[in-house]
């Protein structure tokens, strides 16, 4: 590696490739259902008559710039517009209907670009060792994983925890809709060939999060957002270095699992997010604001989902292996420029792998002020925007957003369906959260149990191969753990009068 | 006399407005839709014709996409498109003919109008570097040996590796275990990690992972030139050839000399060398089946498959 690589994405036409990358990223990603694996694919072409480490740094441009933007809609309208953007709703969206719409913009931005450093230097200095996590994870790990990420259901639904249970089942339920990957089963499709593609998650996203919004935004005479006092306040800055100051441990932990869970292909963004979540929640002194509002949750989320960016390069580019969906178009771009990945990757084109992560660095930093400046204007226009023309603006994107995922009009009504289902249900007391969790997580544990099964019975060690392995036995721990957490802190709270009761029995 | 001519004249007129019809097309860009996810071999594939096909004809071919429920989703809506040449649809074997035949998939193979095929990704076994398995033979000695034992990675069920992988057993009278992925990249991870012993994988997976992995046979007619010391199953005395094969179709009630400039314009690119060497060096094996063949070539597949659709107990 030699400084020169950082001249070399330094030049002006590859600093201009990661200024409109990120810009087009941001707006792509803002827009519910316009996907980072969507902005990177329709932009591929593009990079085509460009050198192999420009056309990179364009795309890598854009998928940062997509990750990043699907905060903008997850705060200002409670939907992701991305998937990795699922728990930034959380917080961000109860910040910004009290007033604090600007305060969490800056926030997603700030932690969006220490996660995204944190992930691009991860690729710089550690990709190949990091490679070969993604190996040591096989079909049992992915199965433990997963119903790692069940349990955080009952975090998630805390005081509902059984609602946050059927919500769950629902989701595995919609899981299983369509052709099985593994036995070719047809599941669920009532004869309709519309069915056999299954539930696309992008479209019960858009369905569950903001069909109710929509709903209520006609359905109520309250305005979309409080305002606040004192506006405009600018972009609150200090206020939020401040706040991101005092969790700096939370930004880089979180980084630090996004780019972990992004290594291994297949986890992604929405579950690097969610999992950081989690862990925000339960070591925070505030967790009982979490959920109406807390900044440390915008935090955890937005470092977390820029992290997997650079994270999931590192199998992409070392194994050839894509780490995230936008990461096998990018591989697929490569394949097309005649560029071979691997360790020769890093070897023999080192001037393309170092160039592009250099630029990708650069990318990340450009995303401070392009961020700001155009999340300071989505926020204004949402704000301003009368509810007359806000609502029916945010139901066109829904039905564009939805028929581009797949180029499929029956995409859109199942995403209609879904929304009604979703109002029904949130008037219920039911969260969106536990149904897409299940649907993100029911095919991963489904795969990993049956591959794993099939291995074990091959060879004639199934208890071994599920219970015997040592990053499983760690996952299993923590199960363990997540699920009597709750039980255990309320013993410890209990367990106080309890032992001076006994003492005073003496 | 005179009505005989302007008969005459008029079938002339006709027949050359419908030529020139077919020698103007395209008058717009066309629409390529693949009916997977993007950044799979079929989109790699077409975006490789994708210039070529605008150097030819002057303009656009672009692509989208339209995934789900392995290809089914797409080809089941095909025949409800626009039918004028300028909508064109990526089609894949074993998939149009093993999907109908195991289930209803809202198309059957016959209903799709394939116009050309021009290549098709090899199946191979391919092994770790470091693996025990040093050829083919070694690894059919320890299937034999331990019945099941050896594993296999491979994309999908009914998918043209488990084809492989079913017709392989059978040839070799050996069982082996299949276990299906989510796509060709997770395979390669299980086979990378040492979750299973090898993967019934194409000749791409080998081009791709040159480094750490090792190709024991592919099920090609002649040796891959990328691979010139792998050999074919046929030299090693197992009839198998076979793979991932590409074509293209189009709406029913697209006009037939549409359909033939088409397949001529693939053809064409079929045979620009540049093109064959970028293809090449990705792994794929090119064919050339033009629209007056296709129905021979999907005929003779048509049996191989039947017969594995058997064996998968898929019908009686």
């Amino acid at each position: 590696m030699s400084w020169g690589f950082l001249f070399a994405a330094l030049t002006p036409f590859n600093f201009l490739l990661a200024f409109v990358g990120v810009t087009a990223g941001i707006v792509i990603g803002a827009l519910p259902g316009l996907s980072a694996t969507m902005a990177v694919a329709v932009l591929v072409p593009v990079t085509f008559g460009m050198e192999p480490a420009s056309g990179l740094i364009m795309l890598g441009a854009i998928y940062t710039g997509a990750i990043y933007g699907g905060a903008y809609s997850a705060i200002l309208v409670n939907t992701p517009g991305t998937p990795s953007a699922i728990a930034t709703t959380f917080d961000g969206f109860p910040m910004a209907k009290r007033g604090d719409g600007d305060l969490a913009v800056t926030l997603a931005t700030i932690s969006s670009v220490v996660g995204g450093l944190v992930g691009a230097l991860a690729l710089l200095t550690l990709a190949p060792t990091l490679a070969t996590i993604a190996l040591k994870f096989g079909s049992v790990e992915y199965f433990w994983l997963a119903v790692f990420g069940l349990t955080l259901i009952s975090a998630l639904s805390e005081g509902a925890t059984l609602k946050g249970f059927i919500g769950a089942a629902f989701g595995l339920l919609l899981s299983t809709v369509g052709v099985a990957v593994v036995g070719g089963d047809v599941r669920y499709t009532f004869g309709s060939s519309v069915m056999l593609g299954g539930v696309e998650i992008i479209s019960a996203l858009i369905g569950l999060y903001c069909i109710p919004v929509l709903i209520d935004l006609v359905a109520t005479p309250d305005p979309h957002l409080n305002v606040g006092e004192g506006r405009p306040r600018g972009f609150r800055l200090r206020e939020a270095m401040g706040l991101a100051l005092r969790s700096k441990l939370n930004l880089v932990r979180s980084a630090v699992i996004g780019t972990i869970v992004a290594i291994l292909p297949g986890a992604g963004g929405s579950i690097a997010s969610l999992v950081s979540y989690t862990e925000a929640r339960r070591a925070s002194p505030r967790r009982e604001n979490f959920g109406k509002g807390e900044p440390d949750g915008i935090l955890a989320t937005e470092s977390a989902n820029n992290a997997t960016v650079g994270g999931g390069f590192i199998p992409t580019l070392v194994l050839g292996i894509p780490g995230t969906p936008p990461d096998a178009v990018i591989l697929g771009a490569l394949l097309v420029q005649g560029i071979r990945t691997g360790p020769e990757l890093f070897n023999e084109n080192a001037a393309i792998s170092y160039t592009f992560i250099f630029g990708l660095l650069i990318a990340t930093l450009l995303l401070f002020p392009l961020g700001l400046v155009i999340g300071r204007y989505a926020y204004q226009s949402i704000i301003t925007i009368p509810k007359a023309i806000l609502a029916p603006t945010i139901a066109f994107m829904t039905v564009i957003g939805t028929y581009a995922i797949r180029n499929n009009t029956w995409d859109v009504l199942i995403m209609l369906v879904l929304g009604v289902i979703g109002w029904f249900l949130s008037r219920g007391g039911f969260k969106p959260s536990p149904i897409v969790l299940g649907l993100i997580l029911g095919p991963i544990a489904e795969q990993g149990f049956v591959q794993g099964y099939l291995i074990g019975n091959a060879r004639g060690a199934v208890f071994e191969t599920f219970f015997g392995r040592p990053i499983s036995m760690v996952i299993i721990a923590l199960i363990v753990v997540a699920t009597l957490y709750p039980l255990i802190a309320a013993l410890r709270r209990r367990g106080r009068p309890l032992r001076e009761g006994i003492a005073n029995d003496d | 006399m005179q009505r005989l001519i302007g008969t005459a004249l008029g079938t002339a007129a006709l027949a050359f407005a419908v030529s020139a019809g077919a020698q103007e097309f395209p008058q717009k860009g066309v629409q390529y839709i693949i009916p997977f996810g993007p950044g799979g071999e079929s989109d790699i594939s077409a975006r490789l014709q994708q210039e070529y096909f605008s150097g030819i004809t002057g303009e656009e071919l672009v692509i989208q996409y339209k995934p789900g429920g392995g290809g089914s989703v797409g080809w089941s809506q095909l025949n409800d498109m626009t039918a004028d040449g300028h909508t064109i649809m990526g089609t894949n074997l074993p998939h149009i003919i093993l999907q109908p035949l195991a289930k209803d998939v809202g198309f059957e193979t016959e209903d799709l109008n394939n116009f050309y095929f021009f290549h098709y990704s090899p199946d191979a076994i391919v092994v770790s570097k470091d693996s025990p398995y040093e050829t083919l033979e070694d690894l059919v000695e320890a299937a034999k040996e331990t019945p099941g034992a050896v594993t296999f990675s491979g994309s999908g069920t009914y998918s043209a590796n488990h084809v492989a992988q079913t017709r392989f057993d059978q040839l070799a009278d050996i069982t082996t275990t299949y276990i299906p992925y989510k796509g060709t990249g997770a395979a390669v991870t299980a086979l990378k990690g040492g979750e299973v012993s090898a993967e019934w994988g194409y000749t791409t997976v080998g081009a791709n992972h040159m480094d750490d992995t090792r190709m024991l046979a592919v099920a090609s007619e002649e040796r891959h030139p990328l691979f010139p010391d792998v050999p074919t199953f046929q030299e090693l005395g197992y009839d198998l050839v076979g793979g991932a094969y590409r074509g293209m179709a189009v709406p029913e009630g697209t006009p037939e000399d549409v359909q033939q400039r088409l397949s001529d314009i693939f053809h064409e690119i079929n045979n620009n060398e540049e093109f064959q060497q970028r293809m090449q060096d990705l792994g794929f094996f090119m064919i050339d089946v033009p629209v007056d063949e296709v129905d021979e070539f999907l005929a003779e597949r048509r049996e191989e498959y039947t017969e594995v659709a058997r064996d998968f107990g898929l019908i009686d």
